[in-house]
């Protein structure tokens, strides 16, 4: 197998793109990589999206990108795993150059979700749950999230001030990323007053919908630096699997996807989560920002919460998570925030994060969940 | 529009018909043929009680569609007295009035309707779960049937015990 760095990134500001089409924001996105890296072709093009058939009419991504874009006949499909899409995207890609197979590629994440508005885009985030069992039972995407935080809260003796410092972190570090959505900070006295969407959960621990698209360029490791100066190399990337239906886990309350996606990873990279420097995680609502901490291994069951509560997740904590807004303040154009946690590490370990940049990052983690975790896939990159 | 969708999960959505693994005894719902604990294959039906307890709960103001019209609604984990955790609605109660651990069991009433002139879909919910003294133990005894409606509009909530001997 060949070892696999990324030689370019690309991506579109986060948010409310209504003058731009789904093809548009990719190519906008690809095009950046492209001439991030100076390739003009690449060998393929794996998509990573969840909802165009759904909220656009359009699926056949693989061909249409290609083709917008000017590659016509290459190899291009679309890759889907929910809000996993855009890192199982990466994977994909990462398996066809590791393998021989391909030499450059380019992995897209996109997502285009304000062409509908409302009861539409909740059931259409609803498809990540089970629609049998979950969905049929009225169940909405921020609901299942919503069972999750109350009994975390029971079970561990949280309140739900205690998981402000995850958004008011997120918006800090948003501040100083033009491509975030949200770029003003919050308080905890904001916090403390949002507005209740699904209880426990309120507007501020909740990720906005949103359109956007991110892409990386792969090429082996041995000629990475023929293309750029800054090469990151993929030391790992790594997906799991859990339950579909919360219901089904045998405990809701530990990602058992993501507990076993990181140690794949981390085996993978022969590394632990002490070497780890900055942590892009699934932060759409702030439980998911627990269970994540806890599943990658930064903090023992229930401890999760902790982190936030004592200041460690911050730009010069013990872990950095969330570090350019996260996919709070950032936004969460669903099937593309796989690969914006990808670009966003990518910055970090480039040295270009600007103001938001933590000093002397080496190693770079992503944690991109589809669903309520029952797609996990846990990324290491390093900077060469 | 997909009737076929529907009535091939009946037995789950009116009975909650689940699953008992013969090698290990589990059971198992919603049903998924293959034993999450042993992986042997469990395909003998099982009919669930419909007791059980709240193990998480919260709230939906903004439904997907279909499900306008019931907002708010109260949703939940219910963990089931033969052990599996079901997710669904529940139902005859304010949430104020919620807590984890309270008894509920099961009722059946509508899920949703497909537009004005679509299906209405029937399920499972839970309500808290009445006092022992309380119940008619004849209407405990009676079998389970669906709940036709009168007319196009009309939605009947037939309040139909779950509870089979």
């Amino acid at each position: 197998m060949r070892d696999v760095s990324i030689i370019g990134i690309g991506q579109t500001p986060v948010g409310e793109h209504w003058d731009k089409s789904l093809r548009e924001l990719a190519y906008q996105a690809l095009l950046a990589a492209m001439q991030s890296a100076g390739v003009e072709r690449v060998d393929a093009l794996y998509v990573g999206n969840m909802l165009s058939g759904e909220l656009t009419a359009q699926e056949h991504l693989g061909a249409l990108i290609a083709d917008f874009a000017g590659l016509r006949g290459i190899e291009a499909i679309k890759v889907e795993a929910a809000c996993g899409s855009g890192a199982a995207a990466l994977r994909v890609g990462y398996m066809a150059v590791a393998s021989g197979l391909c030499d450059l590629v380019a992995c897209i994440g996109v997502e285009k979700m304000t062409d509908q508005q409302g009861s539409t885009v909740t059931s259409a985030l609803a498809m990540a749950a089970d629609a049998e069992y979950e969905a049929l039972q009225g169940l909405t995407f921020v609901s299942i999230n919503a069972l999750l935080m109350r009994r975390y809260m029971h079970e561990y003796g949280y309140r739900k001030e205690d998981f402000a410092n995850f958004a008011i972190n997120a918006h800090a570090n948003a501040v100083n990323n033009p491509y975030a959505m949200f770029r003003s900070p919050i308080t905890a006295a904001q916090f403390a007053e949002a507005k209740p969407i699904a209880d426990p959960i309120n507007l501020l621990d909740s990720s906005p919908i949103a359109d956007g698209a991110a892409c990386v360029i792969l090429a082996p490791t041995s000629i990475a630096r023929e293309f750029t100066d800054k090469p990151v190399r993929v030391r790992a990337i790594a997906i799991a699997t859990d339950t579909l239906a919360v219901h089904d886990r045998r405990d809701p309350l530990y990602l058992e996807g993501g507990a076993l996606s990181a140690q794949k990873a981390y085996a993978m990279a022969g590394v632990g989560p002490a070497d780890i420097d900055v942590f892009e995680l699934h932060d759409a609502f702030t439980i998911m920002s627990a269970l994540s901490l806890e599943a990658a291994g930064f903090a023992p069951r229930g401890q999760g919460v902790r982190l936030a509560m004592d200041g460690e997740i911050d730009l010069n904590g013990r872990i950095p998570i969330t570090t350019m807004g996260g996919l709070k303040a950032r936004g969460h154009p669903v099937g593309a925030t796989g690969m914006y946690q990808i670009v966003e590490v990518a910055q970090q370990l480039r040295e270009e994060a600007g103001l938001n940049q933590v000093k002397n990052a080496q190693l770079g983690m992503a944690q991109n969940i589809g669903g309520s975790g029952a797609t996990v896939v846990t990324t290491i990159l390093e900077r060469i | 529009m997909e009737v076929a969708r529907y009535w091939r999960t009946t037995k789950q959505r009116y009975q909650l018909v689940g699953e008992k693994c013969p090698q290990c005894g589990r059971r198992i719902f919603p049903p998924r043929d293959v034993c999450p604990v042993c992986g042997h294959e469990a395909r003998t039906a099982v009919q669930f009680s419909g007791k059980g307890e709240v193990y998480s709960y919260s709230v939906v103001h903004v439904a997907p569609e279909g499900y306008e019209k019931f907002v708010p609604y109260i949703v939940a984990l219910v963990r089931l007295a033969e052990g599996p955790l079901v997710t669904a609605q529940l139902t005859d109660v304010d949430e104020s009035e919620v807590w984890i651990g309270m008894p509920v069991e099961m009722v059946t009433r509508v899920l949703r309707e497909d537009g004005e002139r679509g299906m209405l879909i029937y399920g499972y919910k839970f309500r808290p779960a009445l006092p022992v003294n309380n119940q008619a133990p004849q209407a405990a005894a009676q079998p389970m049937r669906t709940p036709l409606p009168k007319a196009n509009g009309v939605h009947p909530e037939p309040v139909l015990q779950a509870a089979m001997p």
